[in-house]
């Protein structure tokens, strides 16, 4: 059967294969625009990772240099039996996730604030997204000498007391600044989230006799639900990556108290010189992003697929 | 009454959140033995004495090297993404999904695995303390949220246009430049003042890769993490002047920033 079409297509043979080549050429002409691109990305981006990958194997401390020797998967032992670099993993889920989730919650809060008119409505959203537009080593600053300091901090300053909030409370200190600036950013998100909703549907809730809090937990949070995962995604992304208010605030103390990865990984490069500990550490993180990756696309993914349905 | 009410908190929340960066610009305008007062101090005489130390610190090279970081890499991304998403939206290729997810997957890789070979070829090839090398990392940085983003920018031109522009006998750059071009505008301007909001705060490669010679601004607030109490209002006054570029932009950008923000997920 096959053969019989085959060898019927045959006399059109040779136009075919000039639309084929035609073909070939529009396929290219298509491409081009996307190449530079492209390939500027896998340049910048994938190389470094091959590289990382390849220094892994070796034993490399830069300040003793000409004794670089393969070493195999030592590296990789050495850094998953480190104590502190699984403190390091600890403080990152921990930083990450109380970060995301309570910015999440006032995020949500300033939303449903905003979704209502009233005077001035503009201005307080101006206000709101503020602190995610300051630089953030210079917000980790401002909280920790002229929010958080023991003895001219606003806190104290206000509250009374001599209460060193840093040294007391390290982590409580570096997430609430963080949550400060990233609140705003959940609260965009949600906000486009809430203003999506259809306005007749709500309307035909309450007409209906649908309570204002039925509405909320029947329509709105579900309609919200991707809304909230595209947020915690995204500033999960950003977040897992903390490291300006790390190195300001607290320098990952007291001991490793508020160490996350990416401070943890620079310590090991830049104050230690372990290279090829720094390159397996680098590489168990990429592997872990991966894993957390996969999970995060597919989230991406579903969202596209709305767009396209709509 | 309940409107009031609704107006009041909002209101009252909104002041709360913005009062850090009040303070900050507040005790900028302070002499340091004000900035450093328990209980703090409300009232005081403005003086620019912080701005002029600043200054006389020699912030401006700073300033600058974070215009040409921020400046260049924008404009480098948009060059690449601009095209990258034409060819990923208007005239798709036959793997533009996986091109895409490709481009988001480079967003996810953290900077911090990347690091140490980043720095030993860019030492390799002498660019260690070079703006040019913040140019490039900036570039790669920002290009798959500039894809992502000038995609939904792009997708939103009515194909019936171009396509009646077509039929009309006007040829592919023609079509760009009279049919295409006036509609994306705004967002081509929106990815970039997005790109150059994140460009222009980085801190983790400017601390680790460049020095004196093309230290950004950030790495002017380097030397105030371990300063004591002295030097409050100076520090104010600087991280004002820092970050006043991004407010205005974020400012400038607020109703595209969400889209941005979300890669172009959320409009």
């Amino acid at each position: 059967m096959t053969q019989a079409i085959a060898t019927g297509a045959a006399p059109s043979g040779a136009r075919a294969a000039q639309q084929k080549r035609a073909g070939a050429r529009d396929r290219l002409v298509r491409r081009l625009p996307l190449l530079p691109a492209l390939i500027f990305a896998i340049v910048v981006t994938q190389i470094p990772f091959l590289v990382t990958l390849y220094l892994s194997t070796f034993g490399w401390n830069a300040l003793r240099p000409g004794e670089r020797r393969f070493v195999g998967l030592d590296n990789y032992a050495a850094v998953l039996t480190d104590a502190r670099l699984r403190a390091a993993l600890l403080n990152t889920v921990v930083l990450t996730a109380s970060a995301v989730l309570v910015s999440l919650v006032l995020g949500l809060g300033l939303a449903l604030l905003l979704d209502r008119r009233f005077p001035g409505r503009g201005v307080v959203r101006t206000l709101l997204i503020t602190p995610f537009l300051v630089m953030p080593i210079a917000a980790a600053l401002l909280w920790k000498h002229a929010i958080y300091n023991p003895t001219y901090g606003l806190i104290n300053g206000l509250l009374g007391g001599h209460t060193d909030w840093v040294s007391n409370y390290p982590m409580v200190a570096v997430v609430a600044t963080l949550v400060w600036q990233w609140t705003p950013f959940m609260m965009l998100i949600l906000l486009a989230g809430l203003q999506s909703q259809s306005e007749e549907v709500l309307e035909a809730a309450r007409v209906d006799g649908a309570a204002p809090r039925q509405v909320f937990t029947r329509m709105t949070l579900p309609h919200l639900r991707q809304y909230l995962e595209l947020g915690a995604l995204l500033g999960s992304i950003y977040l897992v990556q903390t490291f300006d208010a790390v190195f300001t605030i607290t320098q990952g103390g007291p001991g490793t108290a508020t160490t996350n990865l990416p401070y943890e990984i620079y310590l090991t490069t830049f104050r230690k010189f372990e290279y090829g500990e720094a390159a397996a550490a680098g590489v168990v993180v990429v592997i872990g992003t991966i894993i957390v990756a996969t999970f995060a696309l597919r989230v991406i993914s579903s969202l596209f697929r709305m767009e396209e349905g709509r | 009454m309940r409107k009031l009410a609704w107006t009041v908190t909002a209101w009252a929340v909104g002041i709360i959140f913005v009062f850090p960066v009040l303070w900050m610009v507040v005790t900028g305008f302070k002499q340091e033995q004000d900035a450093a007062s328990n209980p703090p101090t409300w009232l005081f005489d403005p003086t620019l004495d912080q701005y002029r130390q600043v200054f006389g610190r020699h912030i401006t090279p700073y300033l600058l090297n974070s215009l040409m970081a921020s400046g260049f890499s924008t404009l480098l991304v948009l060059v690449l993404a601009t095209p990258a998403a034409y060819a990923l939206s208007m005239r798709p290729v036959d793997k533009w999904r996986d091109a895409l997810f490709f481009f988001i997957s480079t967003k996810m890789l953290p900077a911090v695995a990347a690091l140490l070979p980043l720095y030993l070829v860019i030492k390799q090839l002498g660019m260690l303390d070079n703006v040019w090398s913040m140019v490039i990392l900036y570039t790669s940085m920002n290009l798959p949220l500039a894809v992502w983003m000038m995609r939904s920018f792009l997708l939103e031109v009515p194909r019936e246009i171009v396509e009646a522009a077509s039929v009309d006998g006007a040829g592919l750059g023609l079509t760009i430049r009279k049919v295409i071009a006036p509609i994306v505008s705004p967002g081509i301007a929106a990815t970039a003042l997005i790109c150059f909001i994140f460009a222009w705060n980085e801190f983790f490669f400017a601390v680790n890769l460049t020095a004196t010679r093309s230290g950004t601004a950030p790495i002017f607030l380097v030397g105030f993490i371990s300063s004591e109490g002295l030097f409050l209002a100076r520090l104010c006054a600087a991280a004002t002047l820092v970050s006043l570029p991004v407010l205005l932009a974020g400012w400038l950008a607020q109703n595209k920033l969400v889209r941005g923000l979300s890669m172009g997920a959320v409009k």
